[in-house]
């Protein structure tokens, strides 16, 4: 079994790997360096933070303790890796497939002896391993960057908050990775516009009485640093649901694809 | 054995056709020139046969075996190149043979080197910067390096100087001597005569002809060009009349009796009937599938 598409696409795409990994695992390592100083001029700014009303809820902002490290980084790593993972996921789901049409590569690409089953699923393979990638520096730098300030940190919580983050990731990953077989030509917009759309429906949902059930059904609903810390657990309802939808966008993916009309 | 055939063939898109219960087909070791406008569904035709788009109804066989069904059995035997394709940007025309191969399970570096050596194409250059020409010649690279057993070129030298597409019509055909079918499409007639032994004519999604181009060239149609004359003969067969100043020109097909007892009833003070060119037959398809 040689995966030869998926190293391709390792290949073609080292440019974009490095950029998301560097770009979003900095962010995340800036924050930590600068909570220090954060801190020291904090004052009473944790308790603003929790007392703007519905600012601070539309952003789950409520149940974290800004003027703490762990609070602060829930905070925080909402902020970058939430929506610029969010971002990521969108982009490389919904290129996958369709980028072949969009660059002309297709026509040479699937009439290659290669079933488009094997085509769907080593596309897939690449979309998950590029989330990974970028997930796992941002890992390593924030982890580094907390040992290097010294402070005092749940290293149980941060973890499950990763891994919430990542989960929520492969789910935009997958639904996008779906809507990506059935489009051709420049698509990133459709990608951006789920992931953006996603997370202002949670954003609804934190707000808005009677609504709590759309922040089950969102990925940012389970990936809320805010519950993890308070509980130290990942919802498992919302990530059921999620694994569902997700699943349902990789059904769509190899259903659809295989029997797709390429266009030239 | 037949490397092609297809049965009442069909593809629409939608409500728009593509091609048209098109019955057609071709021996293995043939030299196939398939011809016809723009837009005639001489791409679909060949989108269909590999599998980039499935058939509305009919059916098709490559070397015996159905174009759905054994699809990856039949691409792992076909060489296929685009009329229009790009490569991955950012990767070299050698990363692109390589990959090529590799998504077949082969090694081509050498066969590769060879083709690109006669082609004269640099393997270590980006495609992105290549010219419309060097990329045809990637992809030209692409079908041949695996040595398949059929060729599927959709409009193969458009893009290539004189002295590129001659080399490329030599590499052709040794492997059409070595026992390869060549099936190309293409609307260069002088290319269709000069390189193919059979050929299709397609039009409006339709095959209308299917034949040798020997036997294309005689048809029985006469060409025949009268002076003097103001006006064609009113018999049947007459098709195609042209007037260029005091030339009148037109092609005929029936009984030779019969035109030359119409045409001594005319004022003819020279006349010439000959074979028409190939180019001459084709263009009458063609002109009368613009109409």
């Amino acid at each position: 079994m040689k995966f030869t598409l998926f190293l391709h696409e390792i290949r073609r795409n080292k440019l974009s790997l490095i950029i998301w990994s560097v770009a979003l695992s900095w962010m995340l390592g800036i924050c930590v360096f600068i909570y220090p100083e954060m801190q020291s001029q904090m004052g009473d700014l944790g308790a603003m933070f929790s007392d703007m009303g519905s600012f601070t809820e539309a952003f789950g902002m409520d149940t974290l303790n800004f003027g703490e490290f762990m609070g602060y980084f829930g905070v925080e790593i909402g902020n970058t890796l939430g929506l610029g993972g969010a971002l990521l996921a969108g982009i490389v789901g919904i290129t996958a497939l369709s980028k072949e049409e969009r660059d002309g590569t297709a026509e040479l690409l699937l009439t290659m002896p290669v079933t488009r089953r094997r085509i769907v699923a080593e596309k897939l393979m690449f979309a998950a391993f590029h989330v990974i990638v970028v997930n796992l520096a941002c890992v390593l730098v924030s982890t580094l960057a907390i040992l290097a300030i010294g402070v005092e940190a749940d290293a149980g919580k941060i973890a499950l908050i990763f891994v919430a983050n990542l989960i929520a990731q492969l789910e935009i990953t997958a639904i996008t990775f779906g809507l990506s077989a059935l489009f051709s030509g420049n698509t990133i917009g459709i990608g951006i516009g789920v992931s953006f759309g996603l997370y202002f429906l949670n954003i609804l949902s934190n707000l808005a009485d009677g609504l709590e059930f759309i922040g089950k059904i969102t990925p940012f609903g389970y990936a809320n640093s805010g519950y993890i810390i308070e509980n130290a657990k990942i919802e498992i309802l919302p990530v059921i649901i999620g694994v569902l939808l997700g699943g349902l966008g990789v059904a769509l993916a190899f259903t659809k694809y295989t029997k797709k009309d390429i266009k030239n | 054995m037949k490397a092609i055939e297809t049965h009442t063939l069909t593809k629409y898109y939608g409500e728009v056709r593509g091609i048209d219960s098109v019955s057609l087909s071709v021996r293995e070791g043939e030299f196939f020139g398939f011809i016809g406008p723009n837009g005639a569904g001489k791409s679909t035709l060949i989108r269909t046969l590999l599998g980039l788009i499935s058939p509305t109804s009919g059916t098709a066989e490559i070397f015996g075996r159905d174009i759905v069904e054994c699809r990856i059995d039949n691409l792992r035997e076909i060489g296929y190149l685009p009329a229009e394709a790009d490569f991955w940007s950012g990767m070299k025309v050698r990363d692109v043979l390589r990959f090529s191969a590799k998504m077949r399970g082969l090694n081509c570096d050498s066969e590769a080197e060879e083709l690109a050596k006669r082609l004269d194409l640099d393997m270590d250059r980006r495609v992105s910067e290549l010219s419309l020409g060097n990329k045809k010649k990637v992809g030209i690279v692409c079908a041949l390096q695996h040595r398949p057993r059929l060729y599927i070129l959709d409009e193969p030298t458009s893009g290539l100087d004189p002295l590129i597409q001659q080399e490329f019509f030599a590499i052709l055909k040794e492997r059409n001597d070595e026992g390869a079918t060549v099936f190309l499409s293409s609307h260069v007639l002088s290319e269709i005569k000069k390189y193919c032994r059979s050929a299709g004519i397609i039009r409006g999604g339709r095959l209308v002809l299917l034949d040798t181009v020997e036997n294309l060239a005689h048809t029985g149609v006469k060409k025949v060009s009268v002076k003097g004359a103001s006006a064609a003969p009113q018999i049947l067969g007459i098709e195609d009349v042209r007037i260029d100043s005091d030339q009148l020109t037109f092609l005929y097909s029936g009984e030779v009796k019969e035109l030359l007892r119409a045409l001594s009833e005319l004022e003819v003070s020279d006349v010439n009937i000959s074979d028409p060119e190939l180019d001459e037959i084709f263009m009458n398809y063609y002109v009368r599938e613009a109409e």
